[in-house]
């Protein structure tokens, strides 16, 4: 089998065929890489913690042992603060980079990420709305990313209704419809924050269109938990549907697969889904775009194999993102986004520049 | 199993496309289907493959009405290869192939050591074995046309659908591939713009102008040179093979002045 996979690699450039990485030895590596950089990132910020000690910390809370009184206050940091940042760090890269997939299959574009359709304006503009002008006074804290979460399914039922007929969705109905609700989103939104009473409304539109996990907490993390989870297990379930959407449409019909209905459902499952992470993190923009790319490159494009991996790669990758948001520039805290985009699009370009990863065609 | 499209009527956008379509095809026969541009072959076909439904009358399989079975079932019944087939994924040629058991695994699941096995024949009657590997954007649109017929054979069905089969490949591969749907024992529609190769392994050809069948019969009764005049506009001869006796296309090309040269 050695020698096989060696010759393989050997011949690759040559005829085009591709080596495939076991995606169990894979998966297997990542979440081992994945913990690893989950005790690190708990461990470091302006109060550094040995990862020894986090660990300590870790074990105490989930085992109910006892910490020294003079260690409580890093415990706290350790357990109230970071530990629920850095595993919303992680559910939410695990998610955008499942949902990219999804939406990349849906729409047959290698452009697609989870915000293409209208998600993320959509929350935000629910987001703004609630922040500026109040409202959801019964969701108390949570108001604000309840109306982003209302937002974000209000985009997904405004694009399906658009772009339905008779006959079902179809991808590139759904790509146009989605772009232009965007920019109506995005109109509605400036328009709430040119006519908003104090200057509040753009600091909230900047955290809502750039993203941060400085609001995690270990009471809304069981929801994205669940969302994340829920999401990924069932898009994994349908990987051979996700496959067979993404030859075409003509052909998915005659493999007996009706396009229509696959794609409705598609698009409320990466909605809900994409909704409640905007809702927890704001739009944290790239991470879902380039993990899918960056998983076939390893693993080709099955996408059975691609949902095995693509959480795990977007979860690594959110996590040091995130610490080097908290940490590049302390005290202060650069946007996610903006530091998903400065890491991502280098490395993006690097990894489209080599040889051997074809995609849209050419 | 043999095919009826039994007054099949397509839409597309509110404009009828195809109207009033009656044709069979007994068992493992092949029909061929010819007619200049527009004239509403892809469109049946589409309504055969169940990518657009009928507006009017039905498509019959044996004795099923094909639009009336699930979906998943009409897809274990007919194949396509049809000319949509672009992807942006770098799929490899075995596992494109394998698609074509979707059909027959509506839970997903692996493929079982008899079905790889069928894959494998499919790939081998095509002549792409040798690239099951092979990213499926690098291969040449012959490459990739014959990798779709593997596809489709792979999915057993008993009718394959066949929209210009023989686009992009090369003079052997063409033959190659016609001789394997006389050959089989498929029951085969199939689109065709070479008139010579449909005179060649046609059982039956049925030709389409305006949506409407014009004529319908076997190749020697259909392809006459008043027909390649009144349909599809062209001066030519019609000769027997020196060696089959199918009927063999001459055409003469017209030069500017319109006299022939």
């Amino acid at each position: 089998m050695a020698t096989t996979a060696a010759a393989q690699r050997q011949r690759a450039p040559r005829d085009g065929t591709r080596p495939r990485r076991p995606v169990a030895l894979l998966a297997a590596a990542l979440t081992a890489v994945l913990a690893a950089s989950a005790l690190v990132a708990i461990g470091a910020g302006s109060a550094s913690i040995p990862p020894a000690d986090t660990a300590a910390y870790l074990w105490a809370s989930l085992t109910g042992g006892t910490i020294p009184a003079d260690e409580v206050g890093r415990y706290q940091i350790v357990w109230q603060i970071r530990t629920p940042r850095v595993l919303l760090a992680a559910l939410v890269g695990a998610g955008l980079g499942a949902m990219g997939v999804a939406v990349q299959a849906m729409v047959r574009n290698p452009l697609a990420e989870p915000y293409l359709l209208g998600v993320s304006a959509g929350a935000a503009t629910g987001a703004v709305a609630v922040g500026v002008w109040g409202g959801l006074g019964a969701l108390g804290i949570y108001a604000v990313s309840g109306g982003a979460f209302l937002g974000a399914l209000a985009a997904a039922a405004v694009v399906y209704l658009a772009a339905a007929q008779s006959t079902g969705l179809s991808p590139l109905r759904l790509v146009l419809v989605g772009v232009a609700m965007s920019f109506a989103f995005q109109a509605a939104m400036s328009v709430l924050v040119y006519f908003a009473p104090d200057a509040e409304a753009a600091s909230t539109v900047l955290f809502w269109t750039m993203g941060g996990f400085g609001a995690a907490s270990w009471t809304t993390l069981p929801i994205v938990a669940v969302a994340v989870a829920a999401g990924i297990a069932v898009l994994a379930r349908k990987a051979r549907v996700l496959d067979v959407l993404s030859l075409g449409e003509e052909t998915a019909s005659s493999l007996g697969v009706d396009t229509g209905r696959q794609l409705a459902w598609l698009l409320a499952l990466t909605s809900l889904v994409t909704g409640v992470m905007v809702a927890a993190s704001g739009a944290i923009g790239f991470v879902g775009l380039i993990v899918p790319h960056v998983v076939r490159i390893a693993v080709g494009a099955d996408h059975g194999r691609v949902l095995a991996v693509a959480p795990l790669a977007g979860a690594v990758l959110m996590v040091w993102i995130d610490l080097a948001s908290r940490t590049l520039v302390a005290p202060r805290e650069l946007p996610v986004g903006a530091v998903t985009a400065l890491i991502g699009v280098p490395v993006f370009v690097y990894l489209l520049r080599r040889r051997g990863y074809l995609f849209g065609g050419s | 199993m043999d095919v009826r499209l039994d007054r099949l009527g397509v839409d597309i956008g509110g404009t009828a496309i195809v109207r009033d379509l009656t044709l069979s095809a007994p068992s493992g026969s092949v029909l061929g289907i010819i007619g200049p541009n527009g004239s509403g072959k892809t469109t049946a076909l589409r309504g055969v493959y169940r990518a657009l439904p009928p507006s009017s009358g039905a498509v019959w399989v044996g004795d099923r009405d094909l639009w009336r079975l699930p979906r998943h079932e009409a897809a274990r019944t007919v194949a396509a290869v049809t000319q949509q087939h672009r992807t942006h994924l770098d799929f490899t040629v075995a596992e494109i192939v394998a698609m074509g058991r979707h059909p027959h695994h509506r839970h997903g699941g692996r493929l079982s050591e008899a079905e790889r096995r069928l894959c494998r024949e499919a790939m081998e009657r095509v002549d792409v074995a040798h690239l099951a590997d092979r990213g499926a954007l690098t291969l040449s649109g012959g490459e990739m046309q014959r990798v779709l017929v593997a596809r489709a054979l792979a999915q057993q069905p008993s009718v394959l659908v066949l929209d210009e089969p023989t686009n992009h490949l090369d003079l052997r591969h063409q033959l190659g591939l016609l001789s394997l749907i006389a050959a089989s024992d498929l029951t085969v529609l199939a689109v065709l713009h070479d008139l010579n190769l449909a005179a060649a392994v046609c059982d039956r050809i049925a030709v389409l102008a305006e949506g409407r069948v014009v004529a319908v019969g076997e190749p020697h009764e259909v392809l006459t040179a008043e027909l390649l005049a009144t349909v599809f506009g062209v001066d030519g001869e019609v000769v027997p093979h020196p060696r089959t006796g199918r009927p063999q296309l001459l055409y003469s090309i017209p030069d500017t002045e319109g006299t022939r040269t």
